[in-house]
């Protein structure tokens, strides 16, 4: 009845244009609104003047940080205790960075303003390289914090350092590799924007709004602005995709909250494509130094990792707050390592605040490219098969649940199993072998392409999370979920998740239809809306299923056990002597004696005397607090081929096993697997944001920053093993951001396999691969100070 | 709330030029700024909001609409520029009830997530049918590399687009 491959319901008005984004809703009255960014990456304000832009005839407003100083909101708090500028009253700090918000009549209008706005700068010497931001003579990026003297926003540390390093000590072999996980983007094709409407008589705030966490929206406006949270409306309409770029607020959002006051009309802003790259929500920029210890014959003993971390100017990761490194503590990835330890630095730069982001569950993304890396490089140095080191080291099934050497307990997993398959899929000894026929014909004519074979084997850690641990903002990450049946047996969910294409609307209908008996078609589900849906953190991390899924689960079997009581008076018997199954309670031992979920609907809502204590109808809420993580895994394994003399590479195959326990619906599970796949290639091959020496912004475009099409994607080869999570009420684990973490590593891996490079820098484009043919690969993300 | 006409096509004191565009069958005179764009004309103008705009350079394609059956960008077309011609944008694809046979297929093929790129991409791949009505799957995927998704990995729109092929060509039912 319920889990499935079913089409999905959300499609009828996709397909239509019948969706309802952001930038499609229009009030009556509603203005427009843009915003003037500095050109400087840092750089004192001297002045502003606004007075010609005010004059123009379709302007209906300009505010400037000075206005929103008076009203002290020209600074905002972070989702990491830091606070960051809603428009900037001292200095700029980062390019493209927001001056001035102006609301006029149409957007053209508002767009022509901001070219009548007069901002003086000072320029002042910016911080571009993270690797020099602690340096003593760095200039300081936040002055304004009282005793303020470096960039050093944090030192965070996870594992046993005296441990890890007396393994070291000892080990047989040691390799060691620096790796840089460059600075991307998210890149929803849908920007940010939001459509603000503030009712002077009631003294609501409706805020129609790009938001994957609408709740933790509200509770930020109200504790920001001093809006009582009753007087405030977030909704999430439909959203052209998240991946992170959308948790959290942005100034334009606060400054068309306020220009909605002030004018006493609706205010839309969205931006484009370009202030999206350089001004929201990075991912990655993770300078790493991996170590690995281990036995001559490839077992390994230990991992060391020393991170750098560039949070940008003002620190607005978001991830729960008492993980300032998210849980790059996993970064022990999938294999048995009795030590580890990892040390994380956060640095202040002159660029965007940001780095979770991009399917990454918090900084697993780096977590895992990290040990996947680490783990060719051993192989490369020890002359070992990197299937061979891997099969060798992978957690085994009698281990699960597993303490790992930085405290995480994983909770079910057959790797072996998992790994097998994707060989096998890919053929693994054959293409060794065409490998090994293809070298030697290209060493003889100095033609053709060279192939390479990629394996990235991952374990994600997604579902935050018990609240005790983990919270947002001081809100534990409980989910919550509400049910109610309709007297007629159709059901109405409501969910704090907010689906940015997930297909939130068809599996969660999918989870009641199967706890219920009912079809799907007749479950609807309600997210995104503040008034309507309980409290919960949203969607980001890979947190639906395991948590909000989970609520839903939870709440659909209150209510079946609801409908047993109302059965039991229908049939006045018991309800012990009752038994469900799929939609219908029987009297155990009477064969055709019971009643259908529709008919205790109906008769939960009519005079039918019921228990004392018991009041009726079928409905039910439910908040469910995780007792763990999900930690779902796969192997994947990339097949290139390279052109040693121009440095191109085509991705020929990609075979991807995932394992993310009981699937709702196979075919969703699929769609999401392509996509994160998708954003391995253009990673690990052409997505990059780059500065220059001056703090330019080198990739604001699609010009630039260069996403996958259909050409650049193979035929995805998808495999699948189920291990049930133990502890999630159906089994199942989060799988959204699974390919995005393990992909990018298996087409570095098979890129550096195809021309025999022990290390080279993402993004792997046609200039970075002739460079490391050439014996010079190098760091990316800095273009003109390394010489390009 | 509504999707009522905004105040880019009538505005006082502007340059406005008045053209005819016929739009999913239907005539339509409007006044508008010279500069203004076509998918502003569509999607705020003419409550058209089924064409989305995904980025400001004319790379991701989620603008295409089809002028005389051509797929164009239409964020890099100016609304003068449609006088006296045919558009038809994703509203006009299928009827109300009858979906065009790539609507069908992205549905049964799972090729859309969150939406966004998707009228684009059915507009592009309806054209690629109407000129290439039994296309291999390297032809698919470049008659579509002009249009960016971020959900799908194409994988599943390319089948949706083969998919589309046969049902057209009688070979589904």
């Amino acid at each position: 009845m319920g889990h499935g491959s079913m089409l999905r319901k959300e499609d009828a008005r996709f397909l239509r244009g019948r969706g309802r984004f952001v930038d499609d809703i229009q009030l009556p009255g509603m203005l427009h609104a843009a915003v003037l960014r500095s050109p400087y990456a840092h750089a004192r304000i001297v002045s502003v003047d606004t007075s010609a832009a005010e004059s123009h005839p379709l302007v209906r407003a300009v505010i400037t940080g000075e206005m929103l100083a008076d009203r002290g909101l020209a600074w905002m708090p972070t989702l990491s205790h830091d606070v960051q500028a809603v428009l900037a009253t001292d200095k700029v700090r980062y390019q493209g960075q927001e001056v001035a918000f102006v609301v006029a009549e149409n957007r053209y209008a508002a767009r022509d303003a901001l070219a009548l706005i007069d901002v003086e700068y000072e320029p002042l010497t910016p911080v571009v390289d993270a690797q020099q931001a602690l340096a003593p003579d760095a200039p300081l990026v936040r002055d304004e914090i009282d005793g303020r003297t470096d960039n050093h926003i944090f030192d965070w540390e996870a594992g046993d350092a005296a441990a890890t390093d007396a393994v070291f000590a000892a080990a047989a072999h040691v390799s060691a590799c620096d790796l840089l996980y460059p600075r991307v983007h998210p890149a929803p094709l849908e920007t940010c924007g939001i459509v603000a409407s503030s009712d002077a008589v009631s003294g609501k705030l409706t805020v129609y709004a790009t938001a994957q966490a609408p709740h933790a929206h509200r509770a930020m406006y109200a504790s920001i602005a001093g809006i009582p949270e009753q007087k405030i409306q977030i909704i999430a309409p439909d959203i052209g995709g998240g991946f992170g770029n959308k948790v959290g607020m942005y100034p334009a959002y606060l400054c068309a909250v306020v220009a909605s006051v002030i004018t006493g009309a609706p205010v839309k802003w969205t931006e484009d494509r370009s202030e999206n790259l350089m001004t929201t929500s990075f991912a990655r920029d993770y300078h790493m130094r991996g170590e690995i210890a281990a036995t001559a014959d490839g077992t390994i003993l230990g991992l060391r990792v020393r991170v750098l971390a560039d949070h940008g100017a003002f620190n607005g990761t978001a991830q729960p707050s008492k993980f300032p490194a998210g849980f790059f503590h996993t970064f022990t990835g999938s294999y048995d390592i009795p030590a580890a330890h990892c040390r994380v630095t956060g640095v202040y730069t002159n660029k965007a605040p940001g780095g979770v982001a991009y399917a990454c569950s918090f900084r697993i993304t780096e977590a895992s490219y990290l040990v996947e890396r680490m783990v060719d490089v051993l192989a490369h140095d020890l002359g070992l098969d990197p299937a061979a080191v891997r099969m060798g080291n992978l957690l085994r099934p009698e281990q699960f649940p597993y303490v790992c050497a930085t405290g995480w307990e994983y909770d079910s997993g057959d790797y072996a199993r998992a790994l097998e398959l994707a060989l096998e899929m890919a053929g693994y000894d054959e293409l060794r072998r065409e490998q090994v026929a293809q070298r030697q014909a290209y060493e003889e004519t100095g033609r053709g392409t060279v192939m390479g074979v990629g394996i990235s084997f991952f374990t994600e850690a997604v579902g935050a999370g018990p609240r005790k641990m983990m919270d947002v903002f001081g809100f534990g990450m409980a989910d919550g979920a509400d049910l109610r049946v309709h007297p007629s047996g159709s059901a109405v969910l409501a969910v704090s998740c907010m689906s940015q294409g997930q297909g939130h609307e068809t599996t969660f209908a999918q989870l009641v239809a199967e706890e219920l008996g009912i079809s799907p078609d007749d479950v609807e589900v309600v997210q995104g809306d503040t008034d309507r849906t309980p409290f919960g953190l949203g969607t980001y991390g890979s947190r639906s299923t395991p948590v909000s899924g989970a609520a839903t689960v939870v709440v659909a079997r209150k209510v079946r056990e609801r409908a047993r009581i109302v059965a039991a008076a229908m049939l006045e018997v018991a309800p012990a002597d009752l038994e469900w199954t799929k939609g219908r309670f029987d009297v155990r031992g009477v064969p055709g004696v019971g009643v259908t979920i529709g008919e205790i609907a109906r008769a939960a809502h009519s005079d039918l005397e019921l228990p004392e204590g018991v009041e009726g109808h079928l409905d039910a809420s439910c908040v469910y607090n995780p007792p763990n993580l999900t930690f779902p895994f796969g192997a994947y394994i990339c097949v290139v081929d390279v052109d040693p003399g121009t440095g191109q590479v085509k991705v020929r195959r990609f075979v991807a096993v995932d394992d993310c326990g009981v699937r709702i619906n196979p075919m969703i599970v699929e769609g999401q697997i392509h996509g994160g796949l998708a954003d391995g290639i253009g990673m690990a091959l052409m997505e990059l944001i780059a500065f220059d020496g001056d703090g330019n912004h080198l990739g604001a475009s699609f010009m630039d920053y260069l996403l996958p099409t259909a050409v650049e994607c193979p035929s995805w080869e998808l495999g699948t093993t189920v291990t049930p999570s133990p502890h999630h009420p159906i089994g199942a684990k989060g799988v959204g951001e699974s390919a995005t973490v393990g992909s990018p590593a298996a087409v570095v891996n098979a890129v550096l396999d195809a021309i025999g490079v022990r290390h080279a820098d993402m993004p792997l484009t046609p200039a970075q691969v002739w460079r490391a043919v050439q014996g010079r690969p190098m760091r990316t993300d800095l273009a003109v100070s390394d010489g390009w | 709330m509504s999707y009522g006409q905004s105040s880019v096509v009538r505005e006082v004191g502007v340059d406005e030029r008045r053209i005819t565009v016929t739009v999913n069958g239907e005539k339509r005179v409007v006044e508008v700024e010279p500069r203004l764009l076509l998918a502003h004309l569509l999607r705020e103008g003419l409550a058209l909001t089924g064409t989305h705009l995904g980025c400001d350079t004319t790379s991701c394609g989620a603008c295409t609409v089809l002028v005389d059956g051509t797929p164009v960008k239409s964020c890099t077309m100016l609304a003068v520029q449609a006088d006296g011609h045919e558009i038809t944008t994703v509203e006009g694809l299928g009827t109300p009830s009858e979906l065009d046979p790539v609507q069908e297929g992205f549905s049964r093929e799972h090729a859309l997530q969150c939406g966004f790129c998707t009228p684009g991409m059915m507009l592009t791949s309806h054209a690629l049918l109407e000129s290439n009505p039994d296309p291999s799957e390297e032809e698919v995927r470049w008659a579509i590399s002009g249009n960016l998704c971020r959900c799908t990995g194409y994988q599943n729109i390319v089948k949706a687009v083969l998919w589309a092929a046969e049902k057209k060509s009688g070979g589904v039912s």
